[in-house]
């Protein structure tokens, strides 16, 4: 099978019914304790959703250091500046939809501009969110985080990922956007698994020549994967990339990928439109064109339903993966 | 309270008119900036500067310096014309103000210039950033006081009692606001924009000391800070009555003065006033 051994995923990594789920949130939760427990100048910020931004396990064990601002997500943004300016590690948290949605310009100038090293943590990113309907699910939230100069931003794939992301952010000397999602996925990747900021990982190789990369962040990794296997079945080699850090994006493998792949399929459960996959094009437009589809939210809004009927409905189920290969594939020159 | 010896309250008043004129040599060379606010805001930066903080010009990083934090970024100016004349960095360097590769940016930037503690511009961020601030140095126990300058105008955004909030409930003695309460801000008098008062009682019932002062009166500003200090269950914010323009007759009280600078024969009529202390001296050499 194609999986990269060296990405030390699960065994059975392509049954999905049998693999442990877990949220994102829930490896920020543990990541915040462990990072907390390394370095006691973690502090931790929340606007009244500290158990659902799993913000508690950290409360818990250091109450001296748990601060709630309230409904105030400006707030949020601002006394972490002040905490980080200071001295202290501040990590804030609330849905992605009120941090970083609306305290956007604090974050850009009193902690981005201002050079201080607040980690912002996003949860219940994406449409995956479910029934709570469009005006809690953040899709624009990568693309307003990305262009701001001294940010870094990335997307974990599942639980365990998250929990490592969220431990190395304390090291990056600067902000740091989180993007975490509600629901729970599939956890497929192990305590082994490599994980370095701004280093994409390849998870799945197909032997020979490729016909395409698909290049995946988030929980929809995964589905990138299952489309892989789906399409090996079916004789088409693709490469599979966990691309969990946005920015600083790497863009060595992207342009490796490229070469080798001469076509490319970008997923993500966020607008097509400044997200990851705009990323991804904005490095390959300038170093290494090659044809491009998006899979992504297509410049609509969300809705209620169920997070996998929504995965569907919004287009990003291991079917639209697999058709945006086909559709690729007719487009490459050679 | 103790009086301000009659010696440094005339030392105090000379700084400030020394300071007001860089400002507005500093101003005219930009070309562009704020007069208004930071003329009315000479001596309560005098007074900090020459009296009040506990700082190290010469070592603006020293740990148990008080942080100043100016939340109302566009007077930074006035700001920069004190540091200069306490020692921050050469005099000169003001007629840098706004130019390509200065250090001092038209609105501040903390890691620019040493000593300017906080980028600031956007209105209301501020008081959230020295709440912040307050709060890390009580965590540790930390001696120093953490001062925030505002303005009135951007007591009209929503984040300012966000954080008025936030210091009220963690009850931050180690923080003290001052609000340049002159009545101005860009478009038009601050009750026909958006009305601000009760100023005093919105303070209060949000959990904070509230001191009012003549912000040209050096006793005033002092004894406040001192009162402030005294206070231990609450933060405490000083309401400073500034005259915007303080100090050019031509300037005082309007508005429009607000976002522009002078002019060069503006500027030169504006020192002369100064340098004659208003026409009580008669020649500016006196």
């Amino acid at each position: 099978m194609p999986i990269n051994p060296n990405a030390k995923l699960v065994e059975n990594v392509l049954e999905k019914t049998k693999l442990e789920q877990a949220p994102t949130r829930k490896g920020y939760g543990e990541g915040l304790l462990a990072a907390g427990e390394a370095n006691e100048k973690v502090v931790a910020l929340c606007a009244d959703l500290t158990e659902s931004t799993q913000m508690h396990l950290f409360a818990k064990k250091f109450p001296q250091r748990f601060i709630e601002v309230g409904v105030a997500e400006q707030n949020l943004a601002t006394v972490a500046a002040g905490l980080a300016n200071y001295g202290k590690i501040p990590f804030i948290s609330s849905y992605a939809m009120f941090s970083p949605g609306r305290n956007w310009e604090q974050i850009r100038t009193t902690i981005c501009y201002n050079e201080v090293p607040v980690k912002i943590a996003g949860s219940h990113a994406g449409v995956s969110v479910g029934p709570d309907g469009a005006t809690h699910q953040a899709i624009e939230d990568i693309a307003i985080m990305r262009p701001i100069a001294n940010m870094t931003v990335i997307n974990p794939c599942d639980a365990n990922e998250a929990k490592k992301a969220t431990m190395a952010a304390v090291g990056v000397d600067g902000p740091v956007y989180l993007r975490f999602a509600r629901e729970k996925t599939p956890m497929f990747t192990t305590a082994d698994t490599p994980f370095e900021i701004g280093k994409a990982e390849v998870i799945w190789d197909a032997d020979g020549k490729l016909d395409a990369a698909i290049i995946a962040c988030g929980p929809l990794v995964h589905n990138a994967l299952l489309a892989a296997a789906d399409l090996e079945k079916e004789g088409l080699k693709v490469r599979v990339i966990n691309n969990h850090t946005i920015k600083p994006i790497d863009e060595k493998t992207l342009i490796e990928t490229a070469k080798d792949a001469g076509a490319v399929v970008t997923v993500e459960e966020h607008q097509v439109q400044g997200g990851m996959g705009s990323a991804v094009a904005e490095v390959l437009a300038k170093k290494y064109p090659v044809p491009i589809e998006f899979v992504g939210v297509q410049n609509r809004f969300g809705e209620s339903g169920t997070p996998d009927e929504l995965i569907e409905h919004f287009g990003m189920g291991v079917s639209h993966i697999k058709e945006a290969v086909k559709k690729v594939l007719k487009r490459k020159t050679q | 309270m103790p009086h301000l010896h009659e010696d440094k309250i005339k030392f105090l008043e000379e700084k400030a008119n020394i300071i007001r004129q860089s400002l507005i040599e500093e101003l005219v060379e930009a070309g562009s900036g704020h007069t208004a606010g930071p003329l009315g805001m000479a001596d309560v930066f005098t007074a900090f500067y020459f009296h009040i903080l506990n700082h190290d010009p010469k070592n603006p990083f020293w740990e148990e310096r008080d942080r100043l934090i100016l939340s109302n970024g566009h007077i930074c100016p006035i700001r920069y014309a004190a540091m200069a004349h306490a020692g921050y960095f050469p005099v000169k360097e003001l007629k840098t103000l706004r130019k390509l590769g200065t250090r001092l940016q038209g609105h501040p930037h903390r890691t620019a210039l040493p000593g300017v503690e906080t980028t600031s511009g956007p209105l209301g961020s501020g008081l959230g950033q020295a709440s912040g601030y307050a709060y890390g140095a009580k965590m540790d126990g930390r001696k120093f006081k953490v001062y925030c300058f505002m303005s009135d105008g951007e007591q009209d955004a929503g984040n300012t009692w966000e954080s008025a909030m936030f210091a009220g409930k963690y009850k931050l003695n180690n923080l003290i606001g001052l609000i340049d309460r002159n009545n101005i801000q860009i478009d038009g008098m601050t009750e026909d924009i958006m009305p601000l008062e009760p100023l005093r009682d919105k303070y209060e019932s949000f959990g904070w000391h509230v001191l009012e002062i003549n912000g040209h009166d050096f006793e005033e500003i002092v004894n406040a800070v001192e009162e402030a200090k005294a206070i231990y269950e609450k933060p405490t914010v000083i309401i400073s009555h500034n005259i915007p323009g303080k100090g050019i007759k031509e300037i005082e009280f309007d508005y429009k003065w607000h976002g522009i600078p002078p002019n060069k024969e503006q500027a030169a009529k504006f020192l002369a006033e100064l340098r004659t202390l208003g026409g009580k001296i008669k020649s500016e050499h006196e």
